[in-house]
């Protein structure tokens, strides 16, 4: 249908005002930011802000610990994301199994955690696995779980638990709008639960299940909340312990050009990998 | 028998799921000395109430009002966003113009964005501004939503036919006039889980707070626990504080998923779909 001018403008442009100004300008922002560098004339002399070319971004490409945190959280991802994608699947193919009563409740109970902010969450479990405070003692008495080594895969137990229930809601949607009359054949063929749900309910749910690993890589991405909050739990997560957690203390120390850069970074890698499963998950539906 | 082994399994993921909670409000109901001293999973005296006032009592009601300020933050950006991305989806869906593919491909670009990323570049505009620490600084950020934008195209597409439109033309009817009167309401069911995931991302923002805001009047309850709960170690008797806070920071989140219970469970998969 063609609009009258007046009436597009005035739905589109409040949206799109505040999306120039509270998302493009701050990303065009940021690279200018991040092309600059802090000159001083003498030692005490005032701070001038020039253009620095590359500068900020030699020296996050020569930043160990940056690249170790990106690490990190891709080894969180690559574990904690198909975990907890698993488990949603396989909680919402129960429930639309027919095999489950009660299954207004259980959906239910499996979203609250949603409704608990993630610095909630990880003060909640940071508590939690406290040695001296634990419920669990007995079952993990032997392992602290705020030590060095376990400490990634605790953060990971918190953001599974927030999320899990949320992923499930998203594919159990979808396995509600798949018609009856497709299970029809099915049962003709005498399939069991087993057989119908990986044969042919996965593959229909399955651009739910790329959308909910496409937001999750994006989150995990972004870890933030989880480990500031762990800081004061445990002296393994330092002031650098992921990519954001770098961005924020190196804009408090404050180095903002070396800031916005990290951040920069940071945001391409998220868009590159997200577009990447994106590309690659595509390719595969066209077989 | 065969039903037998699915329960177990759900209700192995009901305790996983909800043991926490309920331990938070065990915790959260106890004195400060039973707290490290008695079972973490049953109650010993009922002094939740106490906890309750206490918190509210403590610094003059700092938490009442971090919660007021949560409130407002959150409930005002996700209904005035949700109104602004409907708006704004809703044209990209139904009307022809110029640039519509762009625009949109614009927006979808911005679903990819890291918000986090988005904090650190918004803190230092608004310093040129000199309106960091303000309310604005962390408001007018949260208003923008364009996954939301995103799934009110997909949902109008579907859910508003092109002849309704054309027959509230021949009636007179203005286009703004159609979409508030008519539209607004075949998309209701859309808006509400839009408004809810908008909520929810909001209600849980700690970064653009934590960078934008010095002045602890201003923060929400998030950032507000988050602080305390880093002073346990000097002010232990934060603790208990930061148990209860907590659990009364969940509770709106809680009340407003059982309301809205009947918009999300379906409204949920919508934007997978298609």
């Amino acid at each position: 249908m063609k609009a009258p001018k007046k009436a597009l403008l005035f739905f589109i442009l409040p949206f799109g005002l505040l999306f120039t100004a509270f998302y493009l300008a701050p990303i065009l922002y940021a690279i200018k930011q991040s092309l600059c560098r802090v000159e001083r004339t003498g030692t005490f002399g005032p701070a001038v802000e020039v253009f620095g070319g590359l500068t900020q971004y030699q020296r996050v490409f020569a930043d160990g610990p940056f690249w170790e945190s990106i690490g990190r959280v891709l080894l969180f991802g690559v574990v904690q994301v198909p975990v907890m994608l698993g488990l949603a699947l396989f909680l919402a193919l129960l429930l639309d199994s027919g095999l489950v009563k009660g299954r207004r409740f259980f959906r239910l109970a499996f979203f609250v955690p949603y409704a608990v902010p993630g610095v909630v969450a990880a003060i909640m479990w940071g508590f939690l696995y406290s040695p001296s405070l634990s419920p669990f003692d007995a079952v993990t008495g032997n392992v602290d779980l705020l030590s060095a080594d376990v400490v990634l895969w605790s953060m990971a137990n918190v953001v599974t638990w927030v999320y899990v229930g949320y992923n499930m809601l998203i594919i159990y949607s979808s396995l509600l709008a798949i018609p009856q009359e497709v299970y029809e054949a099915a049962r003709i063929d005498g399939a069991g639960a087993v057989r119908t749900a990986w044969a042919i309910k996965i593959p229909l749910v399955m651009p739910a299940i790329v959308l909910t690993t496409v937001f999750s890589i994006i989150g995990t991405l972004q870890l933030l909340a989880e480990p500031q909050v762990f800081r004061t739990f445990s002296s393994a997560v330092t002031s650098t312990y992921t990519p954001n957690l770098t961005v924020y203390s190196t804009s408090s120390i404050p180095n903002f050009n070396l800031a916005a850069a990290f951040s920069v970074v940071l945001a391409l890698a998220t868009c590159l990998l997200s577009f990447a499963f994106l590309k690659v998950t595509q390719r595969g539906g066209d077989k | 028998m065969k039903r037998v082994t699915p329960m177990v399994i759900m209700g192995a993921a009901t305790f996983y799921f909800l043991v926490p909670i309920w331990w938070l409000f065990v915790a959260a109901s106890k004195t400060r000395s039973e707290f490290t001293s008695t079972t973490p999973l049953w109650f010993a005296d009922f002094a939740l109430i106490d906890n309750l006032k206490e918190l509210f009592a403590y610094r003059d009601g700092v938490f009442l009002r971090w919660m007021l300020n949560s409130v407002v933050y959150t409930g005002g950006a996700a209904l005035l966003g949700t109104i602004l991305a409907a708006m704004c989806g809703y044209a990209l869906a139904k009307y022809r113009f110029r640039g519509r593919e762009a625009i949109f491909d614009i927006v979808l670009g911005g679903v990819l964005v890291p918000a986090t990323a988005l904090a650190l570049p918004l803190f230092l505009i608004f310093s040129q501004f000199e309106a960091t620490n303000t309310f604005w600084s962390v408001f007018l950020p949260s208003l923008v939503n364009p996954f939301g934008v995103y799934l009110a195209r997909i949902y109008a597409t579907a859910s508003v036919p092109d002849e309704l439109l054309e027959a509230s033309r021949l009636d007179g009817s203005g286009e703004i006039r159609t979409f508030f009167t008519i539209s607004s309401r075949l998309m209701f069911p859309a808006l509400v889980t839009i408004f809810l995931f908008h909520f929810v991302a909001v209600w849980n923002n700690f970064l653009l707070p934590l960078i934008m805001l010095g002045e602890e009047r201003l923060f929400p309850v998030t950032l507000g626990l988050y602080t305390w709960n880093t002073q346990v170690n000097q002010l232990p008797e934060l603790r208990m504080l930061v148990l209860t806070g907590a659990l009364v920071s969940i509770v709106p989140l809680v009340i407003a998923f059982l309301l809205l219970q009947r918009f999300w469970r379906n409204g949920l998969g919508s934007g997978a779909i298609k």
